[in-house]
């Protein structure tokens, strides 16, 4: 299958919507699955973490689900509308019922809201997705959520809380991890074993709303070894794996026996810079002596976006199994410009520019990274390094274990400011829209408003605050839309960061198995089907 | 080293008076093919890795010398500089002949120094441990007992993010891992040797502890740690690998053998077996000659070897 | 003999003591773990409470000494990432890593004793210079390099073996084990001998060093002479000699097999306690380093102290140091 094809996703997704007819009727089937990273646990509040996120999936339901794109669709709530700019209605489905047979009702919501944010020494709260929010309920199926502004991500937020029963708002952590919240979920399977660091086995829910799932028995088996996933798909140990190598790829999709499938992610891979300082700290004249921070010249910026050869990062390292970026998002995604195609590489034009930005000879800069965080990371800088280089500049590259890198980068430098000057990192947006991104990673620092908490080049311009805040204050879609696109805009005109490229998540299957890809990088049993 | 090395009991009498210790070290060991096609072998990667940036086609660590777009070229393909490259190129277009060759004088410094600071610093350590017996032999293996269990990993880590990625940090980090491995391996040797004649007859003739520890009991013990020093100096080469493959070894841009390998990992279901097959090999033979060398070095070193 | 396990001990709390010190400062060395924890999506405020919630906002001295008055009460602290008890996530995949261990070093000996012993009874015998070439291999190959290219061969090229994974496991007497099925045996098999490459060419050498030297040795000839059977020879006389570097070795390396399974783990997805210390340190898991390492302190403590009883088993002329002076 080709990379990305819009046509073959939604024959796809056709086949996916059509197959579980078919498959009522098949004998009882079980699906083994390679995942990539470890669940820190199976309580769905605990941490806000892709793999727990994932299989926390398949056992409860949120309100609002999120298709293979991350669009909003009806999951527990059968709809939802802004009454005004600062209240939201849910109408709850009927005849819902979780795992042990007790009705799905509005209790249930509100008992979810409440243990969401507290649950103890969360690592990575769902606080943010519950504050704020002032819950009503109308009747048994019907809630509202009031908010103190316009909150148009409302329905967003509820697309990422998981729905437990109300008699299981007190269990601990502990007490999911051992499936002592016997009541469990609303979801298409349960919860049958979970060896931590191991392996999570669930079981077809019978009586599932939405109508049974083809697999009887679905184990989600760890290996965090990229190259071990694909032999244990060869040796045939699992069905399917997830995060197939780029390496490969290409081999895996000309063996008969097995099949991949691809699609674009929500993940860019980006360069932020030092905007905030004089003179950075990894930036100096060939000859070593200290000179102002070139990086604040928007030529110079300009001049190193288009010395970095997209393509031909797209097609030498990542094995085609990326697509060069030109914002923060592919503009398939809400909130995303049409006129941002990725900077064009012209060493020409950039040597020019950088000479017209007063630097005809180049400086010295060191480029950081990780290693083994992002697909071929170390790879991927020691590319532009390489680029950078042939435009003039003296590079230099230091990978550094994540432990060490997100350290430094965030807080590393004088009055814990970042670091580094010239980084190399990745966004996934888990709302599957561009507010969230422009929030975090473009607009100015500030913890009081809790905007630009991952801006660690501290990039700052009123314009682009000022058409962001417009548009986190929208309800309208549409005009929402348009906001947040012209803020994209702008911050990318300005080079406020250099994306190079948007992965593709990409899976492999044992021939018959069938996979719809997702955006979100997310593996989910519900997605799979055999032919 | 062969000096002390050599067996101070009962030196034979023949087969001529004008032959000194080192002359007759030198024949024994040529006496073994195998072990002087080791040593062959052993100098000529020794050579090729001095002479690298003579006979090497590409500076592999010069950024603007490699170029991505060369990059996953297999055996014998053209670069875009117009050079063959007789063994391919690695994931970033690096020239892997040219990497080999400037990673085998990183990996062999790695291999070198380590190996031998380890060596001499667990030797000297096992030996004072076993000599010296209570107090402070307790202390020191105590210290060994803390040394081993530190996981390396953790170790390397802490070097990376203390004083940044570096040949330099790496020896330290293998030194630190592995002095304690010769320590307890010496000191389990000599409290044998220690209860021995010779050192109680050493000790009532009035020679000096230090005198009795390096000259008599040392030589003595040689025979394990020489195996040791073969085995971990191997080791730490391939261990330097390991910690590159976890992400705390050597910077990516300046290449050892291992850091080649590591990378090359992703590449071995792909096709593109070059890529670690290759840094792999040259990897194999060197440590095949170290220890082709080690092995007869052990034999001929060993006093109770002596026919 | 009591006094001197007394006193080994009473030392050992020492070095758990340094353990500790260096363990828990050497981690906020490398960084401070709130990064590794929080969401990318968690904006500045939430950060903060959450590195409150933990602990992380205080200075590290701070932390150190609540860690100090929580560990004095019997509690290592919890981890930070799967907010249960350290100790008890490291004893809940010890048994897997130990099964491993024990079938690697069981291998170790089973194969590396009798071809050391062999090159060292024959030394210049084409056999054994095949044995002590072959050998090297064993050592000069990274674990991860050689591991999958063992899964290569035998689990995905000929099928033999599954590529990944542990086997079913059953409880007996309150220890998990997989050892009593055949599929458990076929999972164990390929990590298991990939973690003992390196130990079987160790014991291969020892034993040809050992088995040459004793050979030469005047009990050894005047043995011979007395015209004793060879396999009397070998088993009493030869082995009894190499025994003792044996011992040394093979105790310590028997640490290490457990302790530092971490690579064998990752590539054969084995679920022990070294891929939980990868992860642990990979993400900054500071309970679970801590523990971790407290728990191969005891387990180093343990096994040396071991191998010294030993040693005056096997060689009346080893004092127990300690317990003369």
């Amino acid at each position: 299958m080709k990379p990305f094809s819009v046509t073959g996703l939604k024959a796809l997704g056709l086949a996916a919507i059509a197959m579980p007819v078919l498959a009522v009727t098949a004998p009882a089937q079980e699906l083994k699955v390679g995942i990539s990273a470890e669940l820190s646990a199976m309580d769905p509040h605990y941490h806000n973490l892709t793999p727990n996120n994932m299989v926390s999936r398949h056992i409860y339901e949120t309100l609002v689900g999120q298709d293979e794109k991350q669009r909003l669709v009806p999951r527990l709530a059968e709809s939802w509308k802004a009454i005004d700019d600062t209240t939201w209605e849910f109408k709850l489905r009927k005849g819902v019922t979780f795992h042990d047979g007790s009705p799905f009702t509005a209790d249930d919501v509100i008992a979810t809201l409440q243990r969401a944010p507290n649950v103890p020494k969360s690592p990575s709260s769902f606080s943010a997705y519950v504050r704020g929010k002032e819950l009503s309920k109308v009747d048994d199926h019907t809630i509202r959520i009031k908010t103190a502004q316009p909150a148009p991500l409302v329905p967003t937020d509820m697309s990422v809380v998981a729905i437990i029963p109300a008699k299981c708002k007190d269990s601990t952590t502990e007490d999911f991890n051992l499936g002592k919240c016997a009541t469990g979920g609303t979801g298409p399977y349960k919860q049958a074993e979970y060896v931590a660091g191991d392996r999570v086995v669930l079981t077809a829910n019978e009586n599932y709303w939405g109508g049974k799932e083809p697999w009887s028995k679905v184990t989600f088996r760890v290996m965090t070894s990229a190259p071990t996933r694909v032999a244990a798909l060869l040796a045939g140990d699992v069905d399917v794996i997830e995060h197939v190598p780029t390496a490969d790829v290409a081999r895996l999709k000309g063996d008969a026996k097995l099949e991949v499938f691809s699609t674009v992610s929500n993940r860019v891979i980006y360069f932020h810079m030092d905007h905030f300082r004089e003179v950075s700290p990894f930036i100096t004249a060939k000859n070593g002596s200290e000179i102002k921070n070139p990086l604040r010249n928007l030529k110079v910026r300009q001049a190193l976006s288009m010395a970095i050869n997209r393509p031909g990062i797209v097609d030498r390292i990542m094995e085609k199994e990326a697509i060069p970026a030109g914002q923060l998002l592919p503009d398939v995604f809400f909130g995303t410009s049409k006129n941002l195609p990725p900077v064009k590489f012209d060493l020409a034009g950039a040597k020019k520019l950088l000479a017209e930005a007063g630097y005809p000879d180049g400086f010295k800069m060191k480029l950081h990274g990780t290693n083994g965080r992002y697909l071929n990371d170390t790879k991927i800088i020691e590319a532009v390094a390489q680029m950078f280089s042939r435009l003039g500049i003296e590079t230099e590259v230091e990978t550094l274990p994540a432990a060490n890198f997100f350290s430094r980068a965030s807080q590393g430098g004088a009055g814990n400011t970042p670091e580094f000057s010239f980084i190399l990192v990745g966004w996934g947006a888990g709302t599957g829209e561009s507010s969230d991104s422009l929030k975090a990673l473009l607009a100015t620092f500030d913890p009081k408003k809790g905007m630009g908490a991952t801006n660690r080049g501290r990039y700052s311009n009123p314009d682009f605050d000022a058409k962001l805040d417009e548009a986190l204050r929208t309800v309208d879609d549409a005009k929402r839309d348009l906001a947040l696109a012209a803020a994209m805009e702008i911050g990318m005109k300005d080079v406020g960061l250099i994306p190079t490229h948007y992965q593709l998540n990409t899976w492999a299957a044992r021939k018959g198995f069938k996979v719809l890809p997702r955006t979100d990088e997310y593996t989910l049993a519900m997605g799979i089907r055999k032919e | 080293m062969s000096d002390t090395a050599l067996p101070q009991t009962a030196p034979p009498p023949a087969p001529a008076r004008e032959e000194t210790p080192l002359r007759r070290f030198v024949r024994s060991f040529f006496e073994d093919r195998v072990a002087v096609f080791g040593l062959g072998l052993f100098a000529l990667i020794v050579l090729l890795a001095l002479a690298a940036p003579l006979i090497a086609p590409q500076n592999p660590y010069d950024l603007s010398a490699v170029d991505v777009m060369d990059s996953r070229l297999p055996p014998g393909e053209v670069s875009g500089e117009g050079f063959t490259m007789w063994l391919g190129s690695d994931g970033v277009g690096r020239d892997l002949l040219s990497g080999i060759l400037y990673g085998l004088r990183i990996s062999l410094t790695v291999g070198a120094f380590s190996g031998i600071l380890a060596a001499a610093i667990g030797m000297a350590v096992g030996l004072i441990a076993a000599y010296a017996g209570g107090r402070t032999e307790s202390a020191i293996m105590r210290l060994v007992d803390l040394q081993l269990s530190l996981p390396s990993v953790l170790v390397a880590l802490i070097l990376v993010a203390g004083l940044g990625k570096g040949v330099d940090k790496i020896i330290i980090a293998l030194v630190l891992v592995q002095w304690a491995y010769y320590a307890r391996t010496v000191r389990g040797t000599a409290l044998v040797e220690r209860r021995k004649e010779y050192v109680e007859a050493a000790q009532s003739l009035g020679l000096s502890h230090a005198r009795t520890v390096f000259r008599h009991i040392l030589p003595n013990c040689l025979a394990p740690v020489i195996v040791i020093v073969t085995v971990q100096t191997a080791h730490a080469i391939s261990l330097e690998a390991t910690l590159s493959f976890l992400g705390v070894g050597l910077p990516q841009t300046e290449p050892s053998l291992g850091v080649l390998i590591a990378n090359g990992f992703q590449y071995m279901l792909s096709g593109s077996y070059w890529i670690s097959v290759f840094p792999g090999l040259a990897l194999l033979l060197t440590i095949v000659s170290i220890n082709l060398v080690g092995d007869r070095l052990r034999d001929v070193l060993n006093p109770r070897l002596e026919k | 003999m009591i006094a001197f396990i007394l006193r080994r001990l009473a030392q050992s709390a020492f070095v758990v003591a340094a353990m500790l010190v260096i363990v828990f400062f050497g981690v906020n060395v490398v960084g401070d773990p709130i990064w590794m924890l929080v969401s990318p999506e968690m904006d500045q405020q939430q950060i903060a409470e959450t590195a409150r919630a933990f602990g992380l906002d205080r200075p590290i001295w701070e932390q150190f000494l609540i860690f100090l008055k929580n560990a004095a009460q019997g509690d290592l602290g919890r981890s930070f990432i799967h907010g249960e008890s350290a100790i008890k996530l490291i004893l809940d995949r010890m048994p897997a890593t130990l099964e491993l261990a024990f079938v690697a070093l069981f291998m170790a000996i089973l194969i590396g004793l009798p071809l050391g012993l062999y090159a060292g009874l024959k030394p210049e015998s084409r056999i054994s210079r095949m044995i002590m070439a072959i050998s090297i291999l064993g050592f000069s190959l990274p674990t991860f390099w050689v591991g999958l290219m063992l899964i290569l061969t035998f689990a995905v090229s000929l099928g033999w073996l599954p590529a990944t994974g542990r086997g079913p496991t059953v409880s007996i007497l309150g220890i998990e084990t997989s050892l009593l099925s055949l599929q458990g045996w076929k999972h164990v098999t390929l990590p298991a001998l990939n973690l003992a490459l390196l130990k079987i060419s160790l014991v291969i050498r020892l034993a040809r060093a050992g088995a040459r030297e004793a050979a030469l040795m005047d009990y050894v000839k005047f043995a011979r002479a007395k015209g004793l059977s060879q396999s009397r020879i070998i088993g009493v006389h030869i082995l009894k000699n190499i025994m003792i570097p044996i011992v040394t070795v093979l105790g310590l390396e028997f640490g290490s097999l457990v302790a530092f399974s971490v690579v064998t783990e990752t590539i054969f997805a084995w679920p022990g306690m070294g891929r939980l210390l990868l992860e642990a340190i990979t993400r900054l898991d500071r309970p679970v380093i801590v523990a971790y390492v407290m728990v191969v302190v005891v387990l180093f403590v343990v096994i040396n102290l071991l191998v010294d009883l030993v040693y005056s088993a096997l060689d009346p002329r080893v004092r127990l140091t300690e317990a003369t002076s």
